[in-house]
């Protein structure tokens, strides 16, 4: 846990679930697992602050608990997550994701869950048709089967899954395990994986339409409405929730950005046989596979896309292509069934982890020093002398951003003895990039910058507190107008209490937010891609 | 190491020459915002780019209105005041506004849920809090009122007219709250604004100060 980590987490904590819950959760990232009087009297806050930021983060997953270190008889221990805490980052794209896969059903399901942290089906089903029938227009309802059945697609996918049983602990002494789900008791919380029953869907009949909520006026469906949502209704799932399966959501980014990539450096073609492939061996392959299961081009052929009909020795050659290529991104396994084909999936994330770091250096320093950090990627160890010729570039320039590179961690100097009392004018001093170490640097650089661009964003919006609140009344006047069908001289009489330049500040100040907000996007975007290459680095 | 004199290493090697003139040696830290040499790249707009954002800052509002975004509780103010009991702004005690499943959670962690909710399960932990008696007879009160409900809808449509200035502002998840207000509303006989304090006027008006304020 890094120190840039801790503050990132620290400030997303912030953002979405108030200062309390961020005092707590900075200080459990910080200190490890810690019982609850401890976090109490280290954070000086009140123990019911305490228990309910407790309850709040392991509601969203970014907390465990589990029995203490001496055994089951000590205090509950907790222990706070900070890669969970550093998806809140990613939800925007899951969201996206989930809507151009299964449409606005499917992209408010995904936004209720992760709002939520975890909930169940029937919940859920109820929420978002309730959602839904407030967008759509008068007399059309959102029916629940519609809803049931988006979710269920979303569960069979797997992009939902059920939240892992929980251990009891406490109570049970320590050699026998938990009676219900047969976990392993207080060895380490059960993943979600690990249950088989992860991807079942409870047997539940939804049945029903989603209520239409009035603002201002109760009606008779309202009052039924609220009237469901007081009774404890049980759908007989009571008990099964479910969260969003992250590592399926990556795995999916993951083949966006090979395909892509093929795709711009070969063409539409070879990605959309690459896309084939990864379909095929979505199943079969697990998550942190190096390779996809052997494919035959005979089975490739079958389910290429109807729309794409090439010929079977056009396939062929196109294979043999992104076979060739130097990015390696699918390699051949055999030759029975017409040619055994995988794509390399982890070769394929350190060649895009290459690329994003070869873009960072050339963004930075300019393209001649890109070219020597290239070559030194390619050539590992080289002396200046050699670095100069290789890279076609004046001596002084060269020693110039060498020094540069090496000043900012991207470039090491390695050096080779020649005799063993390691005297300094016998031995070779060698340039060499080391592409795992730069990634994990530049990843760490990510986080910084995340964390500098919400810091900034916090600080332009209170700046302007003043502003940003009378702006926000006046619209609530203007709407209240509205609502009771004033006469236009109201309205722009309340339009003009904010004078041009304040309008001009606030546009201004809008503009500013967005453009941090966009930018946190499109770091997050870097920053998958490297944890993805770390992570396949460290599988192995 | 002083200066350029005599070195345990031939220069050489590392690349400097004789007679080259080396850049300064720095004494102090760098500076806090070293010049950009290089402009960095714009940032990707387009359809999906937009509304990424949009979603970003939509789930960020639609946090802050969640009872997952804690706030303190306020403290006490010295003495009680008739208004109290009609305007509860902020959270005056810890307990917890949603219902977790207990189930999942160590039993350490049970606090007392609002009971709003018409919650049949028994809070058998007991906790440190001891529960003030105006917010039990409020609470006693609520459940009779519930029954009373169909009745009182039809009164209450009226005086949620006046409310409308208010509603934008509420919380919109939280149906009991606007409910409840309806329901202090019942028992007074004066609006919710006389019970304002004073601390929010004049901030409208700082723009003219033609007008005289009486």
């Amino acid at each position: 846990m890094t120190a840039q980590e801790v503050r990132l987490c620290g400030l997303l904590l912030q953002e979405h679930f108030g200062d309390v819950v961020e005092k707590i959760g900075t200080h459990l990232l910080r200190s490890g697992a810690q019982n609850l009087r401890t976090i109490a009297n280290e954070t000086n806050t009140p123990l019911d602050l305490v228990k309910k930021s407790l309850c709040v983060l392991v509601q969203h997953g970014a907390c465990e608990f589990g029995s203490g270190r001496r055994g089951p008889g000590s205090p509950v221990e907790y222990r706070a997550d900070s890669e969970r805490v550093l998806r809140i980052l990613r939800y925007p794209r899951y969201i996206y994701t989930a809507k151009t896969l299964y449409g606005d059903t499917g992209e408010l399901i995904v936004e209720e869950v992760l709002q939520r942290g975890h909930m169940t089906l029937s919940n859920t089903v109820k929420t978002v048709a309730d959602r839904l029938t407030h967008n759509m227009e008068e007399g059309r309802n959102m029916e629940y089967s519609e809803v049931s059945s988006t979710f269920s697609k979303l569960v069979e996918t797997h992009f939902l899954q059920r939240c892992p049983p929980v251990a009891e602990m406490g109570a049970a002494p320590p050699t026998t395990t938990p009676a219900t789900h047969g976990a392993p008791a207080s060895v380490a919380p059960p993943t979600a994986e690990s249950n088989p029953d992860c991807y079942k869907l409870p047997p539940v009949k939804l049945i029903g339409c989603g209520k239409r909520r009035h603002s201002g006026d109760d009606t008779e469906d309202q009052r039924g409405g609220k009237k469901a949502k007081m009774d404890s209704e049980s759908c007989g799932d009571e008990g099964i929730y479910w969260q969003v399966n992250f590592e399926r959501f990556h795995q999916h980014f993951r083949d966006q950005a090979i395909i892509s990539a093929v795709s711009s450096k070969l063409d539409q073609t070879s990605s959309e046989i690459v896309r084939t492939m990864l379909r095929m061996s979505e199943v079969t392959t697990t998550p942190s596979a190096a390779y996809t299961q052997p494919l035959s081009a005979n089975e490739i052929f079958r389910s290429l896309p109807p729309n794409y009909s090439i010929s079977r020795p056009i396939l062929d050659q196109y294979l043999t292509l992104l076979v060739d290529d130097p990015m390696e991104f699918v390699g051949k396994s055999g030759d029975s069934g017409g040619g055994m084909y995988v794509v390399n999936l982890h070769r394929a994330l350190a060649n895009l982890a290459r690329a994003t770091l070869e873009s960072v250096v050339q963004e930075r320093f300019g393209s001649r020093s890109a070219r020597i950090f290239r070559l030194l990627l390619r050539k590992r160890h080289l002396e200046q002398k050699q670095v100069e010729d290789f890279a076609m570039i004046p001596a002084k320039e060269a020693k110039d951003m060498l020094y540069t590179l090496l000043s900012e961690n991207l470039v090491q100097l390695q050096e080779i003895p020649k005799t063993p009392d390691h005297a300094p004018s016998r031995t070779f001093y060698l340039y060499t990039v080391n592409q795992l170490p730069t990634a994990r640097l530049l990843l760490q650089r990510c986080y910084k910058t995340v964390a500098n661009l919400i810091e900034r964003r916090l600080h332009e919006t209170k700046e302007n507190k003043r502003l940003l609140e009378k702006s926000q009344r006046i619209e609530a006047i203007l709407a209240s107008l509205q609502a009771s069908e004033a006469e236009p001289e109201q309205l722009t009489e309340v339009e003009d209490m904010i004078t041009a330049p304040e309008r001009q500040q606030l546009e201004a100040l809008r503009r500013h937010i967005n453009k941090l907000d966009c930018a946190e996007n499109q770091v997050d975007e870097t920053v998958f891609l490297l944890e993805s290459y770390i992570f396949s680095t460290r599988t192995k | 190491m002083a200066g350029r004199g005599y070195m345990s290493f031939s220069v050489e090697a590392v690349g400097i020459g004789k007679g080259d003139n080396l850049p300064p040696s720095i004494l102090q830290p760098t500076p806090l915002y070293p010049p950009l040499e290089h402009q960095p790249v714009p940032l990707v707009t387009g359809e999906e780019a937009e509304y990424m954002l949009a979603l970003k800052q939509e789930f960020r509002g639609a946090m802050k209105t969640l009872p997952f975004y804690v706030r303190p509780a306020v403290p006490k103010r010295d003495v009680e005041r008739y208004s109290d009991k009609y305007q509860n702004s902020e959270p005056s005690d810890n307990t917890i506004e949603w219902s977790p499943d207990w189930k999942r959670l160590p039993k350490e962690l049970r606090i007392r849920t609002r009971t709003h909710l018409n919650d049949n399960t028994s809070l058998s932990v007991q906790t440190t809090l001891v529960p003030k008696p105006s917010k039990k007879t409020c609470l006693d009160k609520e459940e009779i009122i519930r029954k009373l409900e169909p009745l009182e809808k039809k009164e209450e449509e009226v005086t949620s007219d006046e409310e409308g200035e208010k509603k934008p502002e509420e919380v919109v998840q939280d149906e009991e709250d606007e409910y409840d207000e309806e329901e202090f509303e019942e028992e007074t006989d004066y609006i919710m604004s006389y019970f304002d304090n004073g601390e929010e006027f004049g901030g409208d008006s700082d723009d003219n100060m033609d007008e005289a304020i009486y």
